[in-house]
């Protein structure tokens, strides 16, 4: 690799933001044949690097030399012609349009003017078969779940003869199997020449995947390495600028609290809950100050569970025990009125609103379960959005600025403040850590632990089952849109108890 | 300076300052007093931007919430045509409990066409551009039924005041559009029904999952929009002394979405401006004054309103302006353009 030239140079990039340098002097360069990742905790200046490399922000400064040759990056469809393509963390489809269409958007094949859908179709199975998908093309997408989206999305992404291939998150949606097929297409595409930068947030497939990484923090360029060369915890230390006392210092909290009091009471009571195609009856119960853990691959049933128990989704048998007395949980209003909280896993379109500020977002729900008649007032809603921004470090700690130009781990904690201004006595968080940085996650993990002991009940739905482990007092695990078992985080319960249990589907 | 230039009403402003003074320049007398009250082509205007104000009002609310209202027009016609049968039906027209009466009707009707509206967007389900071109359609059909498809004129001069009407030396006219405005106002930003709104029009779902009533929230705006339609049809009809039920408020849909959009309110909902949207009404109005007052031929006209309008949303574009001022500007531009969320 190190006689090549890179296909992908930056030096000194810098782009400035009314207020904020978001770079300051990045070098960054990318060899043809190489995964390389790119490093950082959320608002080092990942997504604003990439941004100025597919044209959607112009540089304030320095130089973009692709294949030696010097470049001026005016737009997104400048990026894709000198061969830059990207996919996006969030799917940026229309879920609307076929496979087919998706994939040749703006580029079908035309004859005489008239596009050419057979050809189309053809070519689409094609480029899917090369990843190992076996699609029905002509289907809608939105017929198909998030990760097939994504596949479609890297699908589009190859077929623009790209040079440089970006993944943003690529992974965040994915289950394990999932994960890997795409691996697979990574390195495939690897060995055809293609440079891939990639961006997760997870440490361990950056690991199995990459070949080199670069490292930013708060804008400025921190190293470059080969991954052999550099430990996890030494990447970590590096992106955070600090020792990972935060994070170990959890660790040691997490295990030792994980005991809960005998006479905590049951908050609420699930009995042969459950909705026809979305998830089979069970029987949950949640205590006072008990972290309830879900685990589950994708597509499990983790959020259908969830959702059930917040009235997001009308559960069609079964019923839903509050203090031991039946609640009609019709609505998510009714849920509030009893104090339940659902921050949903679906961010974007289901927890924030990205044109108003972070001060209207964190209090809606606390407003919305007052009714419009009783507003809170201005010196109030002020006071408790400080508290809360100081409390959970939202960056930037502007309470006016509007939520959707924060980053995905700062929208998160805007959301869960909205809910924990509520006061809930039962939380219900779906993967509140996907897509965020590692401080971030450490924090968010501390703060379920402190909640916790203060007596919230929490049910905690992630994909991490270390995560889960780490949090939970009792795990429930879902296969096959059914709960099949429920164990008390216990010593001996480790990840590989849970993964048998995934695997077997066994039920007690 | 430049705080004053950046604000979004700023060149919305500018034009309607610029039309404003041509008709200052044109006009015999644009501001006067006479008879004790104020008098002139300004006061013209501002009477005659009325109904539209009124209109404009209740579409920033329906398209605040991602909705949209075609049925005001109609609603206009059906509320003039009560009002007027109720009068005309009077033994003494000029009777200030009778006409009292016929407007509380009107009025009561109009809700109902609004509450129609919004139990079609938000409990049934229907499109809110599909469920109110519904009664736009039938609205008419049914104003011309209740009329038997005459011209109800009245004579009544307690009615007449609405339109024509003079009350500490302001008109009548313009003192209800102004008292709606505040109403407006009070209603959305001193409760939290303002941010509600805002909510519902950002991401219904989102919103219904943070504990809002959006069902509730939006069959609310499309009664008000029916009751300040309709208290526009009752100006409208008080103005001609008639109840026209094909022409009555005929258009007037159009102009209070271009009112609306002037006013820096966009159409897929959230983000919601009334000062805007009521300068955006004076504007519309002022410029089929100014068409008048400069003799373009009758002919151009909608030309002429088509170019001015242009002008003015795209003096709303904060890209345009960075474009043609050449300022510096780090908008991600992609964030508006292309990637289809």
């Amino acid at each position: 690799m190190g006689e090549q030239s890179p296909v992908l140079e930056m030096t000194g990039i810098r782009k400035v933001f009314p207020g904020v340098v978001a770079l300051d002097g990045v070098d960054f360069r990318l060899f043809p044949g190489e995964v390389h990742a790119l490093m950082g905790e959320n608002g080092a200046g990942k997504s604003t690097l990439i941004k100025t490399l597919t044209g959607v922000y112009e540089i304030d400064g320095g130089e973009i030399r692709l294949g030696g040759e010097p470049v001026r990056i005016s737009g997104p469809l400048a990026a894709q012609q000198a061969g830059v393509s990207t996919v996006y963390q969030e799917v940026n489809l229309c879920t609307n349009l076929s496979v087919a269409e998706n994939i040749f958007i703006g580029r079908e094949p035309r004859r005489f003017g008239k596009i050419q859908w057979g050809k189309m179709r053809q070519r689409a199975a094609e480029l899917l078969a090369r990843l190992d998908l076996d699609l029905d093309v002509s289907a809608p997408l939105s017929s198909y779940s998030l990760a097939i989206q994504q596949m479609v999305a890297i699908a589009r992404a190859i077929d623009i003869d790209a040079r440089v291939l970006i993944l943003d998150e690529p992974t965040s949606s994915l289950d394990t199997a999932e994960v890997a097929q795409l691996f697979r297409v990574m390195r495939r595409l690897k060995e055809s020449g293609v440079a891939i930068l990639f961006v997760s947030h997870f440490l361990d497939q950056i690991y199995e995947v990459s070949d080199r990484l670069t490292i930013l923090r708060n804008g400025q360029l921190i190293s470059e390495h080969r991954v052999d060369e550099l430990t996890q915890v030494q990447l970590v230390e590096k992106m955070i600028g600090k020792e990972l006392a935060a994070l170990e210092d959890l660790e040691d909290k997490a295990q030792s609290n994980r005991e809960r009091s005998a006479e905590a009471k049951p908050v609420l009571e699930a009995k042969g809950l459950g909705r026809t195609g979305a998830i089979a009856p069970y029987d949950l119960t949640i205590h006072e100050g008990e972290v309830v853990g879900l685990a589950g691959l994708l597509g499990s049933g983790r959020t259908e569970l969830a959702r059930l128990l917040f009235g997001a989704d009308r559960a069609d048998t079964g019923e839903v025990l509050v203090d031991g007395k039946r609640i009609n949980l019709r609505d998510p209003q009714v849920a509030m009125k009893h104090r339940i909280a659902f921050s949903s896993e679906n961010r974007r379109a289901e927890g924030i609103i990205g044109d108003l500020s972070v001060r209207e977002n964190i209090i809606l729900a606390l407003q919305a379960s007052r009714g419009w008649t009783r507003p809170i007032p201005r010196k109030k809603q002020d006071e408790i959005v400080d508290k809360y921004i100081k409390a959970l470090q939202i960056r930037p700690a502007d309470p006016e600025r509007p939520v959707r130009n924060l980053s995905g781990g700062n929208q998160q904690k805007v959301l869960l403040a909205r809910w924990l201004i509520t006061e809930p006595r039962l939380l219900i968080i779906d993967e509140p850590t996907r897509g965020i940085d590692v401080g971030a996650k450490a924090e968010i993990q501390r703060l379920v632990a402190e909640l916790s002991d203060g007596g919230m009940a929490v049910l905690f739905v992630s994909a991490e089952l270390e995560e889960v482990l780490r949090l939970s007092h009792k795990i429930a695990v879902l296969r096959d849109r059914r709960l099949v078992e429920e164990l008390e985080n216990t010593a001996d319960v480790d990840a590989d108890r849970i993964m048998q249990t995934i695997a077997s589907g066994a039920t007690s | 300076m430049t705080t004053i230039l950046k604000n979004r009403l700023f060149w919305p402003a500018l034009i309607l300052a610029v039309m404003l003074g041509v008709n200052a320049f044109t006009s015999n007398q644009f501001i006067a007093i006479q008879d004790g009250h104020l008098f002139g082509t300004l006061i013209d205007i501002l009477r005659g931007s009325a109904p539209l104000i009124l209109v404009a009002l209740g579409m920033t609310l329906v398209i605040a919430t991602g909705g949209i209202d075609l049925s005001v027009g109609s609603v206009m016609a059906i509320s003039g045509a009560v009002a007027c049968l109720l009068i005309s039906d009077l033994d003494n027209q000029n009777s200030l409990g009778g006409v009292l009466i016929a407007i509380g009707a009107a009025i009561l009707v109009s809700l109902a066409a609004g509450l129609w509206n919004g139990t079609l967007v938000a409990v049934v389900g229907i499109q809110p551009i599909i469920a109110t071109l519904i009664l736009m359609v039938a609205g008419r059909g049914l104003a011309q039924l209740f009329t038997e498809g005459q011209i109800i004129n009245v004579q009544s001069g307690p009615y007449s005041t609405l339109a024509s009407g003079f009350f500490l030396a302001l008109p009548v006219a313009l003192l209800i559009a102004a008292a709606a405005v505040a109403l407006t106002v009070l209603l959305t930003r001193r409760t939290a029904l303002g941010l509600l709104l805002e909510s519902v029009g950002g991401s219904p779902t989102a919103s219904r999952l943070a504990g809002i009533s959006a069902r509730r929230i939006t069959v609310m705006v499309y009664v008000v929009a029916g009751a300040f339609a309709g208290l526009a049809g009752l100006i409208a009809s008080a103005d001609i002394k008639s109840a026209d039920s094909i022409s009555a408020g005929n258009l007037i849909e159009l102009d209070a979405i271009l009112a609306v959009v002037i006013g820096g309110t966009a159409l897929i909902g959230g983000r919601f401006s009334i000062a805007g949207t009521v300068l955006g009404a004076i504007i519309i109005q002022t410029l089929k004054v100014t068409v008048v007052a400069v003799d373009i031929p009758a002919e151009a006209n909608l030309l002429f309103k088509s170019v001015v309008v242009v002008a003015l949303c795209l003096s709303q574009s904060p890209d345009f302006r960075a474009k043609v001022f050449g300022r510096f500007t780090s908008r991600p531009a992609a964030e508006k353009v292309g990637i289809p969320a």
